[in-house]
């Protein structure tokens, strides 16, 4: 049974590439546009990984992150991706309980490792 | 009557008496617990006005003037109300500069001259001379009559007595040694005798009880009070003008006058007034004590000088009427008091006169003189000593003096007559001392001459004569003029005849006095030391009560050289104690070798004037110092600066509030600067993410093309598009970046000319038609025939216009999607209106959608591609080209968006707009 992969972004070009980028790595992928969504398809979806976008619509990146955790997501892995790559931002991002902190633009590769790493380890 | 040794033994008890409180006084001053610190004491000690002259000369004067006698209670009652105003300001200034008399007041106002003290002091001493005979003829008189035989008490007056036999010898010689006693114990720096202090209270409370308790016997016991004895008075033609005062006003108006200057400018006035005075306040008690005191002591003058005139009729010693009531109606007992009182009135003026006027000539005379000749600075005798010497013997020397006077001339003159001389004489002072109290153009030879031209004139006209007429100069000087030049007869000066003498004195030596110190004040100049002086004086109640001298003095000197100084004139362990309590309080280091400032050079000269006097303790001070010259010019500057420093103190509160209000303001920056520091960081974070969220689509798409080289050829030119359509994005938004910091950063060109909107508007019609084909969203171009021309640039308007059309496309749904072109020309603007059916703007959004990256609407379903700077843009143009930029919407209502933009010059003059003609 494949690992799923849930991709969170409201850039409909991001969302191609991520989606091609993770079904090509062999796992099953979901959609989310905005914060909403994700919480929603997380239930529905049951994702091993999200790849998470922090500038949305609604409820941002880290909210959703936060939300998930409280829900007792504790084993879900979570990648914050974010286009703000400030410092302080990395440290919001793992403090609220995120696996990993991915600034764009991103190298693909690394990418698809970084998802392979901690799907293993999971 | 009495027994001398029973006169004698009660003279000396009372004496005893007044030395105890003294003694009292002055052990509980260097305990450091004052008797003498209250209002009260300080009223009574002001009370010794009153002399053996109200107290037997009173009556002596209503007996032959009535009313008379009232004008001298009058003036001080007025002068006591003026004491807050004139009494205090001297104080003050005496305070600051340890001024300790009269002389060394006038000596420094006008620059320090020691020839001014001098001056002060000898006219002093000559002009007191007849009213300390006065005292010793009272105490002679009133001696006699106690103890010798019944006709004396009837008689005009006392029969004269050989020098040796005489009562009044023996009383100034035991009132020197009383006064040397307990006024010159010691040298102290602040001239304060708190035990004479308290004697005098005391004395003045004797004089009031005894006055009073003689006034109610006469009229209460002897006769039927008030009614009774002004009513037998009435009816007696010879004694009732005694209840008018006739029509003497100009002797009225002098006498007031004097007895108000009197009661400032008297060396024993000065002394208990100003010297030893312990706090300013207790003034404001006095103001009213005072008066009340001489109220009191008034009462029963007429009663008493009527009784005895009932009683002895007009030719009895009317002076003497206090005494020889009681004594003929044997009361011997209350006589005796009467005497005790009328005693403690001559003692109390004589010790604190004296020592008044001992503290003058050594001050003001002797240390002067000896400083000039080098003696006092080169030999090492101790000064203090010294000078303690000198004001013994002036004490001695004053006394004899009076009592040389009252043997010339004494038998010749009533009690009041006497001492108004005196008073005439300490009046000449009013013009140096209230105009350089007030005027700071009063100078030094302005002050000399005058007191020279008063003096000689008062001399001339009051004391010279008085002696003439007591036999010592021939009586047809007095009648006739000296060498018969009846124009220069002293009573009738230049033919002025018909005035008492009083008033005739007054009149000329005021004229002359007045007159010299104003003229030579105006035409003459000020030397630097007057220069400071007289702002030190008249500016005196605007400085800080303590500290804060302006410092005049440049030079160069040492600690020790100073030490040295101050220890011959107060000793070493004053000496050292005072300029240990000046550096603790200052922090300076005052180890011998070191350098003494300016502030230190001034403390030891004002510690030495207390001693010495001002102009002494300049001189000496000099002496040991490398001084450099002050000029005038110089002078002035620092005045300058002490007033710019009195003016700096009042505005440093109101530097402290503006500072508050500064601190205010720069608090509000701080927070607006870290606002827009935020804001910086915010615009530059969202430029990142602006910038990056293409970036990464690009560089995601590439790597999957550079790794993926087996993809089918539609994904593949799906992927390439997706690449090219984020760089196209990337640039544009890089553009409307750099343009928007050119607008903002104003320095963009413009080209401004008169522009047909009707021409502009088709322009972005044509622009964006492509758009509005692709989305089949319709266009409506609604535009009137003649429209006014605007002052713009016109590719400027045309990009407004074009975003606008853009942003209405992106908004509206296909098919339905209808936007409308407006214009419409207002007062002095032309509107451009750009109108959809989208799904509209919440009203939160209104202002939000132009700013920077801040775009409409909330969900990811409305939210448009665009660089979010489009409107911003916008925004910056119109408000460049004048006009304003809104939009108008109810959500689900479609927007519109306006922006208005200013007409041409001749247009909004009305003159011309463009016809319908020109298009095309």
């Amino acid at each position: 049974m494949p690992r799923k992969v849930l991709i969170v972004d409201d850039e409909p070009n991001i969302v191609t590439s991520l989606t091609f980028l993770m079904k090509k790595s062999g796992f099953e992928t979901s959609v989310a546009r905005d914060g909403d969504d994700a919480l929603t398809e997380v239930e529905r979806f049951g994702p091993d990984l999200v790849l998470l976008d922090v500038m949305m619509p609604k409820r941002d990146g880290f909210e959703v992150c936060q939300k998930l955790r409280a829900a007792g997501h504790t084993e879900l892995k979570i990648i914050l991706l974010t286009a703000k790559g400030r410092e302080t931002e990395v440290a919001k991002g793992l403090a609220i309980g995120a696996d990993a902190y991915v600034t764009k633009p991103f190298s693909t590769r690394e990418l698809v490792e970084l998802v392979n790493r901690l799907m293993a380890g999971s | 009557m009495f027994a001398t040794w029973i006169v004698v033994v009660a003279s000396l008890a009372y004496l005893g008496v007044l030395f105890v409180i003294a003694h009292y006084g002055d052990r509980r001053a260097d305990r450091g617990r004052s008797v003498i610190s209250n209002g009260y004491v300080y009223a009574l000690s002001l009370a010794v006005y009153a002399t053996s002259w109200t107290f037997y000369g009173s009556v002596g004067r209503a007996a032959s003037t009535g009313v008379g006698f009232l004008p001298i209670y009058l003036g001080a009652t007025i002068m006591a109300a003026l004491w807050w105003l004139v009494l205090r300001k001297i104080i003050r200034i005496s305070r600051r500069n340890r001024i300790t008399s009269l002389a060394d007041f006038v000596s420094s106002r006008y620059g320090k001259s020691s020839f001014l003290g001098g001056l002060v002091t000898v006219i002093a001493v000559i002009g007191i001379v007849p009213y300390i005979a006065l005292q010793l003829k009272a105490i002679s008189i009133t001696f006699s009559i106690l103890r010798g035989p019944a006709e004396l008490m009837t008689a005009a007056a006392v029969p004269g007595v050989p020098v040796l036999q005489d009562t009044a010898l023996y009383a100034a010689l035991l009132l020197a040694a009383f006064t040397i006693v307990f006024g010159t114990r010691h040298l102290d720096a602040s001239e304060r005798h708190e035990g004479m202090v308290a004697a005098i209270a005391f004395e003045s409370l004797v004089k009031l009880v005894t006055f009073l308790a003689v006034g109610c016997y006469v009229t209460f016991v002897l006769f039927n009070g008030f009614d009774d004895l002004f009513g037998q008075a009435a009816s007696r033609a010879d004694l009732s003008h005694l209840f008018t005062h006739g029509d003497n006003y100009g002797e009225w108006l002098w006498l007031v006058v004097l007895s108000m200057l009197a009661l400032l400018l008297l060396p024993r006035q000065w002394q208990v007034g100003v010297v030893e005075n312990v706090d300013e306040r207790h003034i404001k008690k006095a103001m009213w004590l005072f008066p009340l005191y001489l109220l009191l002591i008034n009462i029963f003058v007429l009663p008493i000088a009527v009784a005895g005139l009932l009683t002895f009729g007009k030719g009895a010693n009317v002076d003497a009427f206090v005494l020889t009531l009681p004594l003929v109606n044997e009361q011997p007992g209350l006589a005796l008091l009467v005497f005790i009182g009328g005693l403690s009135a001559a003692t109390g003026m004589v010790i604190v006169e004296t020592i008044a006027l001992s503290t003058m000539v050594s001050n003001s005379i002797v240390v002067p003189m000896l400083l000039r000749s080098g003696d006092a600075m080169t030999s090492r005798s101790d000064l203090g000593s010294v000078i303690l010497g000198v004001r013994r013997v002036t004490i001695v020397l004053v006394l004899l003096l009076g009592f040389v006077y009252f043997r010339l001339a004494g038998d010749a003159l009533a009690l009041v007559s006497i001492g108004l001389i005196s008073f005439a004489a300490v009046a000449q002072f009013a013009p140096a001392i209230l105009g350089g109290l007030f005027w700071k153009g009063a100078n030094r030879r302005g002050a000399i001459g005058g007191l020279i031209a008063g003096f000689v004139l008062w001399a001339y006209t009051l004391p010279l004569p008085s002696l003439a007429e007591a036999g010592l100069l021939p009586v047809s000087f007095v009648e006739e003029g000296p060498f018969g030049a009846r124009i220069l007869a002293p009573y009738a000066l230049f033919g002025l005849d018909g005035l008492d003498r009083i008033s005739h004195s007054m009149t000329w030596s005021m004229l002359a006095n007045i007159g010299i110190f104003v003229g030579l004040s105006l035409t003459g100049s000020r030397s630097p030391a007057e220069h400071v002086q007289a702002a030190e004086f008249v500016d005196v109640l605007r400085r800080p009560t303590d500290g804060a001298h302006a410092t005049f003095w440049r030079g160069t000197a040492t600690v020790g050289e100073l030490q040295t100084l101050l220890e011959r004139f107060v000793g070493p362990d004053r000496a050292r104690q005072s300029l240990a309590s000046y550096a603790a309080g200052t922090g300076i280091d005052i180890s011998a070798g070191s350098d003494a400032d300016a502030d230190l050079v001034h403390h030891v000269e004002t510690l030495l004037s207390g001693a010495v006097g001002s102009a002494s303790a300049r001189f000496m001070v000099a002496s040991v110092v490398d001084e450099d010259p002050l000029a005038v010019s110089e002078v002035m500057d620092i005045l300058d600066e002490t007033s710019q420093v009195l003016a700096y103190s009042r505005a440093l509160e109101q530097k402290s509030r503006e500072l508050e209000a500064a601190t205010e303001r720069l608090q509000e920056a701080n927070a607006r600067l870290q606002e827009l520091d935020r804001l910086k960081d915010d615009f530059v974070s969202t430029m990142s993410h602006e910038l990056r969220t293409p970036l990464t689509s690009i560089r995601s798409f590439s790597e999957i093309l550079l790794d993926n080289p087996d993809l089918d050829v539609a994904e593949r030119q799906g992927f390439m598009g997706t690449i090219v359509a984020e760089a196209e994005r990337l640039t544009r938004l890089i553009n409307q970046v750099l343009d928007l910091s050119k607008l903002e950063s104003g320095s963009t060109d413009w080209y401004l000319e008169p522009i047909d909107l009707r021409q502009v508007l088709a322009t972005s019609a044509q622009a964006t038609a492509q758009l509005f084909r692709d989305k089949d969203v319709a266009l409506d171009l609604d535009l009137p025939a003649r429209v006014p021309m605007v002052e713009a640039d016109r590719d400027r308007v045309v990009q407004v216009v074009v975003n606008l059309l853009s942003n209405a496309v992106k908004f509206s749904e296909p098919g339905v999607g209808r936007v409308s072109l407006g214009l419409e020309a207002g007062d002095g603007t032309v509107r451009v209106d750009v109108t959809d059916n989208g799904p509209g703007i919440a009203v939160e959004d209104h202002q939000v959608i132009f700013e920077k990256f801040r775009q409409g609407g909330d969900t990811h379903r409305n939210r448009p591609k665009g660089t979010g700077l489009g409107l911003s843009i916008s925004r910056e143009i119109v408000g460049h080209l004048g006009g304003q930029i809104w939009v108008e919407s109810t959500p689900g209502d479609g927007a519109k968006f306006s922006f208005t933009l200013p007409m041409a010059i001749i247009d909004a003059v009305g003159s011309s707009t463009v016809g319908a003609e020109t298009e095309g």
